[in-house]
C-alpha cells in the first residue's frame, strides 16, 4: 500500500489524466461490445483478442517503416474483413442461441487467436513508437506523451463518425432497426442476416482501431487480451446498452480507477483490481435490484 | 438414470478396474491420477452447470484455493513458510515421511473446508446473479484470484511455490501408486456423493431452478438456500482435488496452474458438456473422452494444442451442445426409460 498519491497533489493530477485519456479508448472498444451485444445479442469474449490483433497489424506497419499511425486507417480496414470471416465461421451459428453458448463459443475463439498470435508474432510484450515526444503541464510536474492525447483525439472521432453514420446511413438505420426488434425489421425487408454479419464487421473495425492506438501508446502482448473484454463487459454493463454518453464516462471513471489502482496497490495488482472491481459491480448491482425483489437479466 | 439392470457388477467392473489399472498402466500413473482430478472437476461443475443451470467458470477458484491451501499446511505445520517461498523450498528443509503424511492429510482436510466455507460466503451475493452475468462474474472471480495470489509474496507470488517432495519411502513407484490411490479414493467419494445428491429431492429443486426459477420460487423452494448448498458440495470436491493436484504437479504458480482459468476453468466446463449436461455418467465420459484426446494432441501437436483446444471449444459448441449422452438419448431414448408414443412419431415426421 503506497498513499504518496495522496501526499502530492500532483501525482493525482497526473493520474486523473492518464486514467481519462486511456478511459477513452476502453469506451471505443466498450461501443463496439454495446453495438454487437445490442444487436445480436452476443456477449464477444474475444473482444480484447481482436483489439490485440488489431495492435499487431499497426506493429507491424512499424516494423515495415511505415509510421504508425497509419495503422488507425489499415488496421480497421483489414479486422473488418477478419470480424466478417469469424462471423461466418461461427457467430451466424449461435446468434439465436443461449447466451451461454455465445459465451463459451467465443472463449473458444479467445483462445485460438491467443495462440495463433503467440506463434505468429512471438511472446515478446511489443511497443510500437511512434516519436511523438511529451506535453508538460504545471510548471512539468505532469507529463502527458502526446501519443496518448493523439489516441484519445482518433477515438472521440471514431466515435463521433460511428455515431453520425448510425443515425444517417441506410446500413445504420437497418441495424437499429434489427436491434430494437430483429423479426419486424425481417418482415420489413432488412436482410438481418447481413446486418449481423456488417455489426460484428464494425465491431471488429473498432477493435482494430482501438488496438492500433493501444500499440502506439501502451504495449501489447499476445496474451493481454481477456483484460480488455473485461473492461469492456464492465463499461457496457455499468452505463447500459445503447447509452453512449454513459459508456464515455464510466469508460473514463474504470480509466481513473485502474491509474489510482496502480499506485495505491502497485502495478503486480493493477489487472486483479479490475476483476475484483467486476466481481464488486455485478454484486452490488444484483443488491441493489434485490430490494425490487428483480434481478439481473 | 438406468444405463442397465446389472448396475452393480458395472459399479464393480469399474471398482476392480480402478484399483488394478496402476499395475495394468505402470507407465500412465500420473496420467489416471489426472484423469481421476478431471471426473471430479466435471462432475462437480455438472452440479452447478448441467442440473442448476448456472454456468459457472468460477469453480476453478475453488481448485486453487485448495491446491494452495494444502501445500500451504502441510510446509507451515513443519517450518517456516515464508523462509520455505524464499529458498525454493526442498534445498533447506525436508520432510520426514511421518510429517509430509500427517501435514497432507491435515492439508487436504482444510483444502476441502477452506473452499467449502468460502462457497458459502460469497454465495448468497455470486448466486444472486443469473444467466450470462453469473459466467462472466465467476470468469472474473476466477481471474482476480489468480492475479492477487500471484501478488502475495509469503505463497512465491511470481516465481510459484514448490509443494514438499514425496519422501524416500517403499520403491520409485510409490509415489505415483500414492497420488493415484489418492485421488481415486476422492473420485469414489464424489461420485457416491453425487449419486447419492441425484436420487434425492434436492436433485429435483436443482432442476427447478434451472428450468425455471421464479415459479420455483412462488412453489414455495427457497431457491437461494439450495443454490448456495449446490456450490458447496462443487466447492468441497474441487479444493480436495485441487489439493492432490498440487501435490502431484510438484509445483504451484499462480496464473498456469492453480487458477488456471483458461485450461482447468474451461476444460471442466467443455467436459461436462462433451459428456452431456444434466447427467450422472456424461461428465465422467466426457472427461476420460477428452483425456484420452488431450493427451493425444499434446503428445503428437506439440505446440499447436492450444490452437487444437480452441478449435475443439467451437466445434463441441456449435456443433454438440447436447453430448454423447444426449446423442445416446436421441438415439437409444428406451434405454433412457422413455416411452415413444409411435403415432405422435410419426405426425412429427409428416410435420417436417
Amino acid at each position: 500500500m503506497d498513499f504518496m498519491v495522496f501526499q502530492y497533489p500532483m501525482i493525482s493530477v497526473q493520474a486523473c489524466l492518464d486514467g481519462i485519456l486511456l478511459g477513452i479508448l476502453f469506451a471505443l472498444i466498450a461501443y463496439g461490445m454495446a453495438l454487437q451485444w445490442g444487436v445480436m445479442n452476443i456477449i464477444n469474449i474475444a473482444q480484447g483478442d481482436l483489439v490485440i490483433l488489431g495492435g499487431y497489424i499497426a506493429y507491424f506497419m512499424y516494423l515495415y517503416g511505415i509510421h504508425p499511425a497509419w495503422g488507425v486507417i489499415v488496421s480497421p480496414i483489414i479486422m473488418y474483413f477478419v470480424g466478417i470471416a469469424i462471423y461466418k465461421l461461427v457467430i451466424n451459428k449461435v446468434v439465436d442461441r443461449d447466451l451461454f453458448i455465445s459465451i463459451l463459443a467465443t472463449f473458444g475463439i479467445s483462445i485460438l487467436f491467443m495462440q495463433l498470435m503467440n506463434f505468429a508474432f512471438g511472446a515478446d510484450v511489443v511497443l510500437a513508437n511512434s516519436d511523438y515526444g511529451t506535453t508538460m503541464l504545471f510548471n512539468s510536474n505532469v507529463v502527458l506523451p502526446n501519443s496518448k492525447i493523439f489516441s484519445a483525439f482518433i477515438s472521440i472521432l471514431f466515435a463521433i463518425c460511428l455515431v453520425i453514420y448510425m443515425k444517417k446511413s441506410r446500413l445504420g438505420r437497418a441495424i437499429r432497426a434489427t436491434a430494437q426488434n430483429a423479426r419486424a425489421a425481417k418482415i420489413l425487408g432488412v436482410d438481418t442476416e447481413k446486418v449481423y454479419a456488417a455489426t460484428f464487421g464494425i465491431n471488429a473495425a473498432l477493435c482494430g482501431v482501438a488496438g492500433a492506438l493501444i500499440s502506439i501508446t501502451f504495449t501489447i502482448h499476445p496474451y493481454m487480451g481477456l483484460p480488455y473484454t473485461i473492461r469492456s463487459f464492465m463499461i457496457v454493463i455499468v452505463a447500459g446498452l445503447g447509452n453512449l454518453p454513459g459508456v464515455a464516462m464510466s469508460g473514463m471513471g474504470l480509466g481513473v480507477f485502474e491509474e489510482f489502482a496502480d499506485y495505491i496497490l502497485g502495478t503486480e495488482f493493477r489487472i486483479g483490481s479490475v476483476f475484483l472491481l467486476l466481481v464488486l459491480i455485478l454484486v452490488y448491482r444484483r443488491f441493489k435490484l434485490s430490494r425490487k425483489r428483480e434481478y439481473l437479466k | 438414470m438406468s444405463i442397465g439392470k446389472n448396475n452393480i457388477i458395472l459399479y464393480i467392473g469399474i471398482l476392480i478396474f480402478g484399483i488394478a489399472a496402476p499395475f495394468l498402466f505402470p507407465a500412465f500413473k500420473v496420467q489416471l491420477s489426472i484423469l481421476c482430478v478431471l471426473i471430479v472437476l466435471a462432475t462437480t461443475w455438472n452440479i452447478q452447470g448441467g442440473e442448476m443451470g448456472y454456468n459457472s467458470f468460477g469453480n476453478i477458484l475453488f481448485y486453487g484455493l485448495g491446491m494452495y491451501l494444502c501445500a500451504s499446511v502441510q510446509v507451515g505445520m513443519f517450518f517456516p513458510l515464508a523462509e520455505w517461498t524464499e529458498s525454493g523450498g526442498e534445498k533447506t528443509f525436508v520432510h520426514t515421511p511421518v510429517q509430509f503424511f500427517q501435514g497432507m492429510a491435515v492439508g487436504l482436510v482444510v483444502a476441502a473446508v477452506v473452499p467449502t466455507i468460502v462457497a458459502g460466503l460469497i454465495g448468497y451475493s455470486i448466486l444472486g446473479l443469473r444467466g450470462h452475468y453469473f459466467a462472466i462474474c465467476t470468469l472474473g472471480l476466477g481471474v482476480a484470484a489468480g492475479e492477487i495470489s500471484g501478488g502475495i509474496e509469503i505463497i512465491g507470488a511470481g516465481q510459484g511455490f514448490t509443494t514438499p517432495p514425496f519422501p524416500n519411502v517403499g520403491n520409485l513407484e510409490s509415489r505415483g501408486e500414492f497420488f493415484y490411490y489418492l485421488s481415486f479414493l476422492v473420485l469414489i467419494l464424489t461420485f457416491i456423493a453425487v449419486r447419492g445428491i441425484y436420487s434425492t429431492r434436492f436433485k429435483l429443486i436443482l432442476n427447478a431452478i434451472r428450468d425455471n426459477e421464479d415459479k420455483a420460487e412462488a412453489m414455495g423452494i427457497e431457491t437461494m438456500k439450495y443454490k448456495i448448498v449446490g456450490w458447496m458440495i462443487s466447492a468441497f470436491f474441487c479444493g480436495l482435488a485441487g489439493g492432490i493436484m498440487g501435490g502431484l504437479v510438484g509445483y504451484i504458480d499462480s496464473t498456469d496452474v492453480a487458477f488456471d482459468g483458461r485450461e482447468m476453468g474451461v476444460f471442466m466446463v467443455l467436459m461436462a458438456i462433451l459428456g452431456g449436461k444434466g447427467t450422472l455418467w456424461g461428465p465422467i465420459i466426457g472427461a476420460t473422452v477428452f483425456h484420452i484426446f488431450k493427451e493425444g494432441f499434446w503428445t503428437f501437436f506439440l505446440g499447436w494444442q492450444y490452437v487444437a483446444l480452441g478449435v475443439l471449444i467451437v466445434v463441441i459448441v456449435i456443433y454438440f451442445p447436447e453430448g454423447i449422452m444426449g446423442w445416446l438419448r436421441e438415439k437409444y431414448p428406451q434405454r433412457f426409460g422413455e416411452v415413444i408414443d409411435e403415432k405422435d412419431r410419426k405426425a412429427q415426421v409428416e410435420l417436417k
